[in-house]
């Protein structure tokens, strides 16, 4: 049964690649549906057409005759069927075989490996040996992910539940979707909010639930000269740089020592319980109170004043909510 | 909303799935089989197969199909030819020969789907790369962009994988993970634990690498341990390969699908309370079970192997998490939150008697 279909999905292709004009359904139901009653040749042949569009080719809809335009006919242009002639030379080949390694999110994974392999088919040979390169990994575990993805390339609005930090309730949105963008290493979707009457990102993270495809599939335009990355930058959260000097126990605070700015050993410490290092330390993202936090007792904050004075207060609440 | 997250392969869309999946995969791999043999002449099955993933059993079954298509005439010259005596009969040398298919000569456009994973993959690749690298990166790029762009109306792909480093540069690394498994060789690892706040140097014999709840991990049987541990790729300084070979029987890397830490014999369930401003947790770790409370607070239910990590995560959320049970934890936690304390008070400095147990 699989074989017949296949069989008729390319004598079809084939059909329509070949042909300079538009090939009528009355000739393609005698050529390729001989045995079908009309009802049954019109759902075979929708979905077949159907089938092949979601493979990408491109089966162009038109009028045979230009005065009686009620007979449709059919056609798939070469130019737009085929991949472009592309040429790439060897280090070129070995980038793009490299490419199949980044994703870490399962349909785009298969995506640039069907991808590849069309382009292998094209002629392109690939060798992944010969080069030294930073293999980067691309994961996408946000469950709205694909949502906001799909949306974005139908120009498809987008309705989802979304709680922002700090609040206690998610609330309904609406975004037409412009892009999805990763920043400061999380995902944000960037686009239009139509409840403000604003554009807004979205970090995936915080969207409860699934996110939903409402409306109809081009209902609206990306504004000209969009930029979606500057937009995100503009809107998300800045990523921060915090500096701090801190004592650190000896023997403990690894992961400070490890990449810190400066080390001063031997300085007087807050107590005399073990030897104690002055450290200068830097850290790009907000959580530097946390990451000193989770040293207690092996960490004492110098400077600056307000970080103390905030590590000191989160002491004292815990302190408060466990007594 | 329980944990854990189902994994993404789970997550399709449109008619990909389902009865009719396999005519329509059978056609995208025939699409891409012709142009393949097309461009390079005489290829052996079994090396069409390798270079295009498919099995051989499978494309020589595809290739049946072919000889059943053709031009609409309905005359045996219209029909595509495959030699099947030369991947079948007694005299069969294994090279696939097919005639009559050059309107197939080249392979079908990248889908959209397609044009945007390969483009936004080769973005990120340019991110990670030095100079030289990412000038043969961006050629690639505008050749592919150039592609996708001609008789498509979009090859902006809606995805910025932006421009900050990806993950961490772990290539070599992995590279030498994949190689101590392949020659059965032991590795000396420098691995450091937050929870513990220590850098050991173990010795180990690498079973594989695995993947889990977003991290990398190394499976291997830890000497030091004397136990089959789990390294956090992105925690291993540093990995020598070693001259010596393994001392454990080979075995296949553990299968992580159904929890990472669930499986562990020594795990205590432990319910948290967690603010608004400490929920991001549940995204982080395996939970067993999340019950928001009215507030937009949440209690969670999860399996604590090690409760230095738990005090360290309760430090770091400070104030915003509690334990609710057992009681044991947050006893540790105030003593532990007294004694950070104890450093800021004024004129401490010096001041508090030494501990006796140093």
């Amino acid at each position: 049964m699989t074989v017949r279909k296949t069989e008729r999905l390319l004598n079809l292709l084939i059909m329509l690649l070949v042909q300079r004009h538009y090939v009528s359904k009355e000739r393609i139901r005698g050529i390729l549906y001989p045995d079908s009653t009309p009802d049954g040749f019109e759902k075979m042949f929708e979905r077949d057409k159907e089938e092949l569009r979601s493979l990408g080719v491109p089966i162009e809809v038109g009028s045979i005759d230009a005065y009686f335009d009620d007979e449709p006919g059919y056609r798939i242009r070469p130019d737009e069927f085929a991949l472009p002639e592309i040429t790439l030379e060897a280090d070129e080949a070995s980038v793009i075989g490299l490419a199949t390694k980044v994703w870490e999110h399962a349909r785009l994974a298969e995506a640039t490996t069907e991808a590849v392999r069309k382009l292998t088919a094209a002629g392109v040979a690939l060798d992944v040996s010969a080069l030294d390169i930073a293999e980067p990994r691309l994961s996408a575990d946000e469950p709205s992910f694909d949502v906001f993805w799909e949306a974005t390339q139908e120009r498809q609005p987008v309705e989802f539940e979304y709680r922002r930090s700090g609040e206690p309730a998610a609330t309904t949105r609406h975004l037409q979707p412009w892009g999805v963008v990763r920043y400061s290493g999380r995902w944000y979707a960037v686009g239009f909010d139509t409840d403000r009457g604003a554009e807004r990102v979205f970090r995936l993270s915080r969207v409860e639930g699934e996110a939903r495809r409402v409306g109809t599939p081009g209902s609206y335009d990306v504004p000209a000269g969009t930029d979606v990355r500057a937009t995100t930058h503009r809107l998300a959260p800045a990523p921060t740089t915090e500096r701090a000097v801190v004592l650190v126990r000896r023997g403990a605070g690894h992961a400070l020592r490890r990449d810190a700015d400066r080390v001063q050993r031997d300085v007087a410490g807050p107590d005399a319980r073990t030897a104690w290092d002055r450290l200068a330390v830097t850290r790009s993202g907000p959580g530097l109170a946390d990451e000193l936090l989770g040293h207690a007792a092996d960490v004492y904050v110098e400077e600056p004043a307000p970080l103390r004075e905030e590590i000191v207060d989160r002491l004292r609440a815990a302190l408060r909510r466990t007594a | 909303m329980s944990a854990p997250r189902p994994a993404n392969a789970g997550v399709t869309t449109g008619a990909t799935a389902g009865a009719t999946g396999g005519a329509k995969d059978q056609v995208a791999r025939l699409l891409t089989l012709v142009p393949f043999l097309h461009a390079r002449g005489q290829v052996r099955l079994e090396d069409a197969a390798t270079a295009l993933g498919v099995p051989a059993d499978q494309l020589l079954k595809d290739l049946k199909v072919l000889l059943m298509c053709g031009l609409p005439g309905g005359y045996p010259d219209d029909l595509i030819d495959v030699d099947l005596d030369a991947l079948e009969g007694e005299d069969a040398d294994g090279v696939i020969r097919i005639t009559n298919a050059d309107y197939l000569a080249r392979p079908l456009r990248l889908s959209p789907t397609e044009a945007t994973a390969i483009i936004v993959a080769l973005r990120a690749l340019r991110n990670g790369a030095r100079d030289e690298t990412r000038e043969v990166v961006d050629r690639a790029l505008a050749k592919l962009e150039a592609a996708a762009a001609e008789g498509s109306a979009r090859v902006d792909p809606g995805i910025d994988p932006g421009s900050d480093p990806v993950s961490p540069d772990d290539g070599a690394l992995r590279r030498t993970l994949a190689d101590a498994v392949a020659r059965r060789r032991q590795l000396r690892l420098t691995y450091f634990v937050p929870s513990r706040d220590e850098e050991s140097e173990r010795t180990v014999d690498p079973r594989g690498v695995v993947t889990a709840h977003g991290f990398t991990y190394l499976d291997a049987w830890c000497h030091s341990a004397e136990a089959p541990r789990l390294f956090r790729l992105d925690r291993i300084h540093s990995a020598e390969l070693l001259d010596s070979a393994v001392e454990t029987p080979p075995e296949a890397p553990r299968d992580l699908a159904d929890g990472l830490f669930a499986t562990a014999d020594d795990t205590t369930l432990m319910t948290l309370h967690l603010a608004p401003a400490a929920r991001w947790v549940v995204e982080y770790y395996p939970v067993e079970e999340v019950r928001p409370q009215p507030d937009g607070s949440v209690e969670v239910d999860l399996l604590v192997a090690d409760e230095r990590w738990l005090q360290r995560l309760l430090l770091r959320l400070a104030p915003h998490a509690r334990v609710v049970s057992p009681p044991g934890p947050t006893q540790t936690f105030t003593a532990a939150v007294q004694d950070a304390l104890r450093l800021y008070q004024p004129g401490g400095v010096g001041l508090n008697p030494p501990d006796p147990t140093t």
